[in-house]
């Protein structure tokens, strides 16, 4: 793992560094601003942003009744037959938009978790966050009696709650990244026999119910989820916005960052806590997904070919692939259709399958 | 020789936890009885316990202590990591997966048939975390813990998905999977014990030339161990032994793991010690967890994976906490 600066070291003449390497300089408002634009990373930004757009389209198009695209529009508009407005307005873009939320803030907290344990497999998973938030789930439908979806609180509390577990239970002298990914693995084994054990004492239909949730789906949302979805994601989504250049600096080992002046305990809790808030109101309603947080941000990062993908191509990256693999989900079998969590394990296979490829080209397994 | 002392005390601790398992549980059965339905001959209520229920139960608890105590002492030796187990490598999910698939897609039925899946599904987990996990020297234990829980998710996943779709594969597999050494068939447990024993020599022959490999491959390799054939010895070993007390007894976790640990704080790091010992003390503490399981929510039972779990994890992350963990 080579810091950029290493690059220039490398370089015969080091003080003519590339402009790939360090950016353009782009300086406005007469000189007072100036910022340093990546132009691939920009590239990246926009090509993202384009292919997002048109799986957004083609989720409105296509489904058992078929709507095409200028009737879509006119729909959007609030014009148009009203089973076209009914299909599109109430039934297919809050489902995307939902889609897109979600694979995004799983993606930038797949992205803060990666950093924050400096290694490429990491993910809120990490910290106990999904068995958590699964226990939860599982432990308010027996106690409710209740069906499994209507347990989002209990998933939500049950996820922060053991990510806190997780945190505090890794703590000594400050948490350092390999730590908390092993305290994490140790709850989550505890946590995932206490829901085996409630899946065998329920009955047939509860313990399918919940183990449906457990795969993570979007199956029969609407504008109902999607606008307390979307409020939490943003407010903890901003709450990272502002760290992202410590982030950077914490991904050079604890004692570097706190050499260049980075409170790293206090930076690591925010960020940590942030990207938990992300992922509990990511999956209040959907459940767990898998993998979107694992592959996102390392795809984000080879495309743009920076050290730590600007936040917004990662963000980008998730909600396309929670996007397309939605109606991947949706469409392949259809009528029947799969939980988005079946779709993004294989996007998480894959990804795991590129990761021992790559390292095995380089030698390095 | 007070090593010797401890492994006779520590075998004749087994035998009392035997007893104790064959007489304890929702029905007490006094010991003079218990003798006597052991002596055979006898059709009474307690001695249809004894023998029908209680028997085959302390049989398979037996049986799959100590393939998952040899089975993480090699698993340790073999990555040098001391965090190593057949739950946290993804080697019971993988198990769990193949038989779920089964099951479910191919229609397999039977304990007797599903078993072999379990081996292959453990075996080809493991390779693929295997090779996830290590990279160089260096490695490290967080990398092979990670690479672990990653593939555990996505077996699970696809483990979760098919059991969503088939509710009578559900059925089956849920009462398996919780991990348990109730109302397991004996038959299987026969059937799987010639891949258990040969498990266990290897595991034994081996520990010479993993004594050497645990200096470090060069060294180990200037004294005379065979470096790659060992890896892939040992590697056949963990997965006969798993695979077999996977099939047999469902997922179990953390025996694999602690025992070692307390093992080398009694006998030393020589693995011709620790293998032994682990053999006799993980029957130990799987029988003993299974007896509390009983005892705890009686008539009630907890099934033997949860205790091993609610026992063990609180034991791996205090190791993890005083684990000074290695920079990358």
């Amino acid at each position: 793992m080579s810091a950029p600066a290493g690059r220039g070291r490398q370089a015969p003449r080091p003080t003519q560094l590339s402009p790939a390497a360090i950016g353009h300089p782009l300086r406005v408002a007469g000189g007072r601003v100036s910022l340093r634009v990546h132009r691939r990373a920009v590239l990246v930004a926009v090509g993202l942003a384009a292919a997002t757009l048109a799986v957004f389209l083609v989720s409105l198009v296509v489904g058992d009744y078929p709507i095409a695209l200028p009737r879509v529009l006119l729909a959007l508009l609030g014009e148009g037959a009203r089973l076209d407005r009914f299909f599109v307005v109430d039934v297919r873009l809050p489902r995307v938009l939902l889609a897109l939320t979600i694979g995004a803030a799983l993606a930038v907290s797949g992205a803060v978790f990666q950093r924050l344990s400096r290694n490429p497999l990491g993910s809120p998973d990490l910290v106990g966050f999904n068995d958590g938030a699964a226990t939860g789930a599982l432990l308010a439908s027996v106690a409710l009696g209740g069906a499994a979806l209507s347990s989002p609180l209990g998933a939500v509390l049950g996820g922060t709650l053991t990510a806190l577990l997780v945190y505090l239970l890794a703590y000594r002298q400050g948490v350092q990244g390999a730590r908390l990914v092993l305290v994490g693995i140790g709850v989550s084994a505890m946590l995932s026999s206490v829901r085996s054990y409630l899946i065998t004492r329920s009955d047939l239909t509860a313990a399918q119910g919940a183990l449906a949730w457990l795969v993570g789906s979007l199956n029969g949302l609407g504008w109902a989820q999607f606008w307390p979805v979307l409020t939490g994601v943003l407010v903890c989504g901003l709450a990272v916005v502002p760290l992202s250049r410590q982030l950077s600096l914490i991904e050079m080992g604890p004692d570097v960052s706190g050499g260049l002046g980075v409170a790293v305990q206090r930076a690591q809790l925010v960020l940590m806590l942030a990207a938990v808030g992300l992922t509990a109101f990511a999956s209040a309603y959907s459940g767990p997904i898998h993998f979107v947080a694992l592959a996102a941000p390392q795809l984000a990062r080879r495309l743009a070919r920076t050290a730590g993908a600007a936040l917004l191509s990662t963000a980008l990256m998730g909600a396309l692939l929670l996007a397309a693999a939605d109606l991947v989900a949706q469409r392949l079998f259809a009528p029947v259709q799969f939980p988005v969590g079946a779709a993004t394990l294989v996007v998480g296979g894959a990804y795991l399958g590129w990761l021992l490829a790559r390292e095995r080209g380089e030698g390095r397994v | 020789m007070s090593r010797t002392l401890g492994l006779l005390l520590a075998l004749a601790l087994l035998g009392l936890v035997v007893v104790l398992s064959v007489a304890v549980g929702a029905e007490n059965v006094p010991l003079g009885t218990v003798w006597h339905a052991l002596l055979g001959g006898r059709t009474d209520y307690h001695s249809k316990i004894v023998l029908d229920l209680r028997l085959p139960r302390t049989l398979v608890g037996l049986a799959a202590g100590v393939a998952l105590g040899l089975a993480g002492t090699l698993m340790q030796a073999l990555t040098r990591n001391p965090l190593a187990d057949p739950g946290i490598l993804g080697v019971n999910s993988g198990a769990a997966c193949a038989v779920v698939c089964a099951i479910a897609l191919l229609g397999v039925d039977s304990p007797l048939g599903y078993v072999w899946f379990s081996f292959a599904g453990a075996a080809v987990a493991s390779l693929v975390v295997y090779a996830l996990g290590l990279r160089g020297a260096n490695s490290g234990p967080v990398r092979l813990a990670l690479a672990g829980t990653a593939v555990s998710a996505v077996l699970s996943g696809l483990t979760s998905t098919i059991l969503v779709r088939d509710a009578a594969t559900l059925e089956v597999v849920r009462l398996w999977q919780v991990g348990s050494l109730a109302g397991r068939d004996i038959g299987l447990l026969a059937q799987l014990l010639p891949f258990l024993l040969a498990g266990a020599v290897l595991a034994v022959l081996l520990a010479g030339p993993l004594n050497a490999i645990a200096l470090g491959d060069e060294l180990g390799a200037a004294l005379g161990a065979r470096v790659g054939l060992t890896r892939v010895l040992c590697g056949v070993a963990v997965v006969l032994l798993c695979g077999a007390a996977t099939a047999v007894a469902g997922p179990i976790g953390f025996v694999g793991l602690v025992v070692p640990h307390a093992v080398r704080m009694l006998a030393g790091a020589n693995l011709r010690w620790v293998l032994p010992y682990s053999m006799v003390v993980a029957p130990i503490l799987l029988i003993t967890a299974d007896i509390a399981g009983r005892l705890v929510a009686r008539p009630d039972e907890l099934e033997v994976g949860v205790v091993t779990a609610f026992l063990g994890a609180p034991l791996f992350i205090v190791l993890v906490r005083r684990y000074r963990t290695v920079r990358r």
